[in-house]
């Protein structure tokens, strides 16, 4: 099995995330993680949904997607040549004697600190869902009381853009 | 006896109303069943009219001619503006019955069905024959009342979230939020339900949609930037099918529905008589190509001919058109058709390589996938290429002549099921439409009533519901009033939907049934007797037993004729006296023996391989022996 990064545009429309959401169960797949938002069109939508599957039944998942009235296009993002990044907030245990090596770790992994209480930092953090493993590695040693993750979110690089071609237009 | 007939109530109610308003011709309104209204496509000018009216208007506007349904309060709305409509309703008894007969309506026309309920458990009612029509590629529009927009959310009286409901069995489906939305929704749903690949689409709208003020425009613009089937295949993977063809020693032409929803059953013939290759057809396809032409082996599958099923799992080449292999037809899919190379045309890429590997993959209509291969394999046959088949058919032929399909009469003297349908397809004719329920009787219709024409077999072939056979064949009437509309039924099916026959009673449909009573759920019974020890765990109805429900005081009680055969002497007679009925429905009780099997049978989850020709009879086709 191998993760899969798709990203999905779709008809900004009520009712899209659950035909999206529901055809991954209905067809027997757990979806990774998942984010929703506008594009530069706001009346699409961009969905980027982390799957973990052999590539014969993602391609039937695929295809079924496809198949959605409110689906404009898929493309599978290849790691090697796209951007892909997570959002992070934790809140790790920091008093006194461990607030300079919890500001440490921050720094050493370019994150921020958006929040102090007295026994308590909370930390941002954005990366490749690697770096914010290590990251968490790392924090949990001072203890983790509490975290929230964003799905990932992926664009490809160079100048070409999945949102331009007709079917986007027309929407 | 006392009966209904079409000239009394419904009708005797429409010409009162036609009669009361003068635009309204009143022969007109009498003979909607015979010939379908014109469209009356008033002018198309923006008028002041309600969500109601604009939907009536719409349906009007798409040339509908009739719906079936049950008013209720989320939907009462716009049963005000249907009751001066060029549309016809038709009041059935339970909105299962709309729904399975809008499905009849469809397959027997071609055109799309439509059905209508309130919300709520009218809505939940339609969701068995949605999911029917979804399995079966049928162009359906669902059309269901909601609780006012306030009240959505809140578990208001008579609330269901239908369209969360039926995502999973729609092709699509909407939600109407504002009036001015509604010539627009109906015409993306007719035009989604009948292009591409067919299938059911439910618009499900508010109470205070129906009754706010709009206006009526037509022609809507459509605006589905998502949705673009693809119906010309590519060009270069024609060809490698033509030249797969032209090469194949031992080809099969798998034939599914997609070739009888795209109209190909003529560019078919020409296919198989241009290449001389075999062909089967499915379930879904039966009338597809004329089961009396020597190149048709008979239906694949489970119940499939011998001849059938061989030749899909000896075959070095299947080219699936418009089907599916479905588990029914693989039996064990990892042990199906071994040497074969598989060409699979559909016009829904996502069945390609669903469940079989393909090696060429072709993605179109049937029909023009089925003409451009006409001319591809021309052109090779021009060249010089073609396979000599004549050891393939010689095997074949030995096959079906080896096993052909057949039944022993039952050794306790009662009347053998499979004589009553022979006879019936016999005496009937290949100009009639059958229907049939789900089941034994459904098997036996499928096997021996020969079908020659295209759209004259009516079933519900994925979702196996039961029930189906009564409400769709009233549907296919009210399409095709003109052709003998005959439901094959169990007495077990027959239970579930009969209450329609008092809707063709009162509305003029006279359908025919032909009741196969053997007194049990009879393909259940078969599977406990060939796998459950003989244990007969809850399968006997008592429909002999006890006689209960009485089948012929049933359909008296309905409104209809009853009639009942005992024995096989009376046979031709009964359905002789049944064909002379034509001003009403009519009902056959055919008390049958509990004990006779459908065969051949390959057994669920087993290898098409294992296929027994009867009881404890496999026939001899191993390897020596091709």
């Amino acid at each position: 099995m191998t993760m899969h990064t798709l990203s999905v545009l779709v008809e900004n429309k009520p009712g899209v995330l659950a035909r999206v959401s529901g055809l991954f169960s209905r067809r027997g797949f757990n979806i990774d993680s998942l984010a929703v938002g506008e594009t530069e069109n706001p009346d699409v939508s961009r969905i980027t949904i982390v799957v973990n599957a052999e590539s014969s039944p993602l391609e039937q998942v695929t295809k079924q997607l496809n198949k959605l009235v409110n689906v404009l296009k898929i493309v599978e993002l290849d790691p090697q040549v796209s951007v892909a990044r997570e959002l992070l907030l934790v809140k790790v245990r920091a008093d006194r004697s461990a607030r300079s090596q919890v500001l440490e770790t921050v720094n050493l992994f370019r994150a921020r600190v958006v929040d102090v209480a007295p026994d308590t930092l909370t930390i941002e953090a954005t990366g490749t869902p690697d770096k914010l493993d290590a990251l968490l590695r790392d924090l949990e040693a001072f203890g983790i009381k509490e975290m929230v993750q964003s799905g990932l979110v992926a664009i490809g690089r160079g100048s070409r853009s999945i949102t331009a071609g007709p079917a986007l237009r027309a929407a | 006896m006392t009966r209904p007939t079409p000239e009394t109530l419904a009708h005797t109610a429409r010409r009162a109303r036609a009669a009361a308003d003068p635009t309204l011709d009143v022969d007109q309104a009498a003979t909607r069943t015979a010939t379908p209204a014109a469209p009356a496509v008033r002018p198309a000018a923006a008028n002041p009219i309600s969500g109601a009216g604009s939907l009536v208007r719409s349906l009007e506007a798409l040339e509908v001619d009739v719906v079936f349904g049950i008013p209720g309060g989320a939907i009462l709305p716009a049963y005000d503006p249907l009751y001066d409509s060029t549309v016809r309703h038709i009041l059935v008894r339970h909105e299962q019955g709309a729904g399975h007969a809008a499905t009849g309506y469809a397959q027997a026309t071609g055109k799309v069905g439509v059905c209508i309920a309130t919300s709520g458990p009218g809505a939940t009612n339609l969701v068995t024959p949605i999911a029917d029509a979804y399995m079966d590629s049928v162009a359906m529009v669902a059309i269901t009342g909601q609780v006012a927009s306030p009240l959505i959310g809140t578990d208001g009286f008579q609330e269901a979230d239908i369209q969360g409901i039926t995502l999973p069995i729609t092709k699509h489906n909407f939600l109407v939020q504002n009036a001015e939305e509604i010539p627009r929704v109906l015409a993306e749903a007719f035009h989604l339900a009948s292009s591409g690949r067919p299938g059911p689409v439910l618009v499900d709208i508010p109470k205070d949609v129906l009754q706010a003020p709009t206006t009526f425009s037509w022609p809507p613009t459509l605006d589905l930037p998502g949705y673009r089937p693809t119906l010309h295949p590519h060009g270069k993977q024609i060809r490698e099918a033509a030249r797969l063809m032209a090469a194949a020693r031992r080809p099969v032409l798998y034939v599914g529905g997609g070739v009888l929803k795209a109209g190909a059953t003529d560019g078919l013939r020409r296919l198989a008589e241009l290449t001389g290759i075999p062909v089967v057809t499915t379930l879904m396809a039966l009338g597809a190509f004329p089961d009396s032409h020597q190149q048709h082996l008979g239906m694949p599958g489970m119940h499939g001919t011998v001849a059938a099923v061989y030749g899909l799992q000896k075959a070095d080449l299947i080219v699936a058109l418009g089907a599916r292999f479905d588990d029914r037809v693989t039996g064990k899919l990892d042990s199906f058709a071994p040497d074969a190379a598989v060409v699979h045309a559909d016009i829904d890429p996502a069945e390609i390589g669903k469940n079989r590997h393909v090696d060429v993959p072709i993605v179109g209509d049937a029909k023009h996938v089925i003409d451009e291969l006409i001319a591809a394999v021309t052109a090779e046959r021009a060249a010089g290429r073609t396979a000599d088949l004549g050891d393939w058919w010689t095997q074949l032929n030995d096959l079906r002549t080896r096993y052909p399909l057949g039944y022993d009469e039952p050794v306790d003297g009662t009347l053998s099921p499979q004589y009553v349908i022979k006879r019936l397809g016999e005496i009937v004719g290949p100009d009639a439409i059958f229907v049939a329920g789900v089941g034994q009787h459904q098997m036996w219709a499928s096997q021996f009533i020969s079908y020659e024409k295209p759209y004259t077999w009516l079933n519900s072939g994925g979702l196996g519901t039961m029930g189906y056979a009564v409400p769709a064949a009233m549907g296919a009437k009210v399409g095709k009033p003109d052709t003998v509309v005959w439901a094959v039924d169990g007495d077990g099916c027959f239970q579930m939907t009969n209450q329609e026959l008092a809707t063709c009673a009162l509305e003029g449909i006279p359908v025919k049934i032909a009741v196969i009573n053997n007194g049990n759920l009879g393909m259940v019974r078969q599977w406990q007797t060939l796998f459950y020890n003989e244990r007969y765990s809850n399968t006997e109805l008592g429909t002999h037993k006890h006689r209960i429900p009485d089948f012929v005081k049933l359909a008296e009680a309905l409104g209809c004729i009853g009639l009942r055969c005992e024995s096989a002497d009376d046979v031709d007679k009964t359905i002789a006296a049944a064909m002379e009925i034509n001003d009403a429905p009519v009902v056959i009780d055919f008390v049958v023996g509990k004990d006779a099997m459908v065969w051949p049978m390959v057994a669920a989850g087993t290898s098409n391989d294992e296929i027994m020709f009867a009881r404890g009879v496999r026939p001899a086709f191993d390897e020596d022996d091709i």
